[in-house]
């Protein structure tokens, strides 16, 4: 750190991407409690050690790998080919990656989209509840938290990468990057993994599995709610100079900036998160004529569908964007669980999936010709660069893999439980147990207050 | 001698980076790192099995029953 004024930003920078990390640790806290509060008693023990278990599998193959393809990914394949000498300070054994007193960036910009990949894989982890088996998910979570969301974020969410340079690509606060790219993968592995038992009746109507919990539900969406919030700050790089941006904005103010380095705030920000939030919740209340699960799952849908041009529009943009996409998002979930059968047990397809397609489409037009980038010969955002962003990130980068890898663990027998698993439930093993020293101590109590044993100690 | 490198702190902090254990064996913390992460999904996975094929001989039908009940 050169002088006093780049000591204070570079401390400034540390604690902001700690700080916005802490609070994005909600958004996996609030993914536990909704998956949860939605799968049934017997499920419990096993879904949460499912979701638990991301935290440590993601964080050490991110460490290994996925920080590295960020950096080394940004030009490849066609553009210019892997950036070896930005990758190589992010390698797993640099001395950047490490505590290292000359780099106090790396290890919380890190850790910042670190808690974006465990995001990724959680969303998935929630489609797949009450019927795979967990070995086959953590490989899942691997995949897509480590590779392949880390592949479109270098593609389409760094300041150098060649969707934003050729094609305008613009995803500021993550519609397509996280949501849409998580969403296809989550389909591509429901339409290996098949429905739960009972989800369809014999005829095909698709049967409501309610959640066993609704206030656990509730209380994780509202976590997750919150967690989001960080996570639109953690987008932005919160304090730089022109110099910083390679000369490329004029005068000398500095600023914060989204991901690309163009200038945005956290004000700007603020009001588009809220009120993006308002309209998904407003519309999915409406659409779905007050179903509460819907309606709390839509505010979520309402600021997924707005993120993308999160940092440009103006806040009744923001709600009313928010508000397109949970209808066609509702509208579109029943119309595929009831033609292809497909089984998504918490909306994670439509409300992430769906909406970050609806928000990118919807961004190419509304923001047409805005520069997506301050640096100069960078595509401006325009529809058809959207839509072909949108199909890289659902579908070549989510729904491709994920439906293929699951086609090999079902292939190989490890991607499903057992059927008479799945009707005892993944906890039957350990609840019986369980169940029984319980019914063991009772009657022993019992048996001492009737004079006729030693009580139980 | 320090495996850190450093033995006194009274140093200008402008010249000091790494300063963790035995520098120069990252790459062989990092092939450690790995055969510890490969490792734990083979463990996991081949547990998994025979927890399954355990648990699917185990069903006591009243059992089951009175967990369905509890949803």
């Amino acid at each position: 750190m050169d002088g006093n004024l780049n000591a204070l930003t570079t401390v400034f920078t540390e604690f902001y991407y700690w700080v916005t990390v802490v609070f994005m640790f909600l958004i996996h806290v609030g993914f536990c409690m909704y998956e949860v509060g939605a799968s049934r008693h017997r499920n419990h023990m096993h879904t949460l050690m499912k979701n638990i278990m991301i935290i440590p599998l993601v964080t050490v193959t991110f460490f290994f790998f996925g920080w590295w393809i960020y950096w080394a990914f940004p030009s490849f394949p066609f553009f210019g080919g892997l950036n070896y000498e930005a990758g190589a300070a992010n390698l797993p054994w640099s001395q950047n990656m490490a505590t290292n007193l000359s780099d106090r960036i790396t290890g919380v910009f890190w850790a910042a989209f670190l808690l974006f990949s465990w995001t990724a894989a959680s969303i998935v982890s929630g489609a797949v509840i009450e019927r795979i088996r967990s070995s086959a998910l953590w490989v899942h979570a691997v995949m897509i938290g480590s590779v392949f969301w880390i592949i479109d974020a270098a593609w389409g969410w760094h300041a150098e990468g060649w969707m934003v340079k050729y094609l305008g690509y613009h995803d500021a606060y993550a519609s397509g990057v996280i949501h849409a790219i998580a969403g296809g993968y989550a389909l591509g592995v429901i339409m290996v993994l098949g429905p739960r038992l009972g989800k369809f009746a014999a005829d095909g109507t698709p049967r409501d599995i309610p959640p066993h919990n609704p206030w656990m539900l509730t209380i994780g969406i509202f976590l997750i709610y919150s967690g989001f919030w960080g996570f639109y700050a953690a987008c932005n790089i919160p304090v730089i100079s022109p110099e910083g941006i390679g000369g490329m904005l004029t005068g000398d103010t500095w600023t914060a900036t989204n991901i690309y380095l163009a200038p945005t705030s956290l004000s700007a920000i603020t009001f588009n998160f809220l009120m993006s939030l308002s309209g998904g919740l407003m519309a999915a209340y409406v659409v779905s004529k007050g179903d509460a699960f819907w309606t709390f799952s839509g505010g979520l849908a309402g600021i997924i569908t707005a993120s993308a041009g999160n940092d440009l529009y103006h806040p009744i943009q923001a709600m009313l964007v928010g508000a397109v996409g949970v209808v066609v998002v509702y509208k579109l979930h029943y119309w595929v669980e009831r033609t292809f059968k497909l089984d998504d047990a918490v909306g994670a397809v439509a409300v992430h999936g769906y909406s970050g397609v609806v928000g990118l489409i919807i961004a190419g037009f509304l923001l047409w010709g805005a520069p997506s980038s301050p640096y100069e010969g960078f595509a401006t955002v325009n529809p058809v660069g959207q839509v072909v962003g949108a199909v890289i990130m659902f579908g070549v980068l989510g729904w491709l893999p994920g439906f293929v890898i699951a086609k090999m663990q079902a292939a190989a027998g490890v991607l499903r439980i057992p059927v008479e698993v799945e009707l005892q439930g993944l906890d039957y093993a350990e609840h019986h147990a369980y169940e029984d020293a319980k019914a063991e101590i009772i009657a022993a109590d019992k048996a001492a207050l009737n004079g006729g044993g030693v009580p139980a100690e | 001698m320090s495996t850190i490198g450093y033995d006194s702190w009274a140093v200008d902090l402008a010249e000091v980076g790494a300063v963790y254990p035995f520098q120069g064996s990252e790459g062989l913390m990092v092939v450690l790192g790995v055969v510890f992460w490969i490792a734990w999904h083979r463990i996991q996975f081949v547990r998994e099995g025979q927890h399954l094929e355990k648990a699917k001989q185990m069903g006591d039908t009243e059992k089951i029953h009175n967990l369905l009940e509890k949803y």
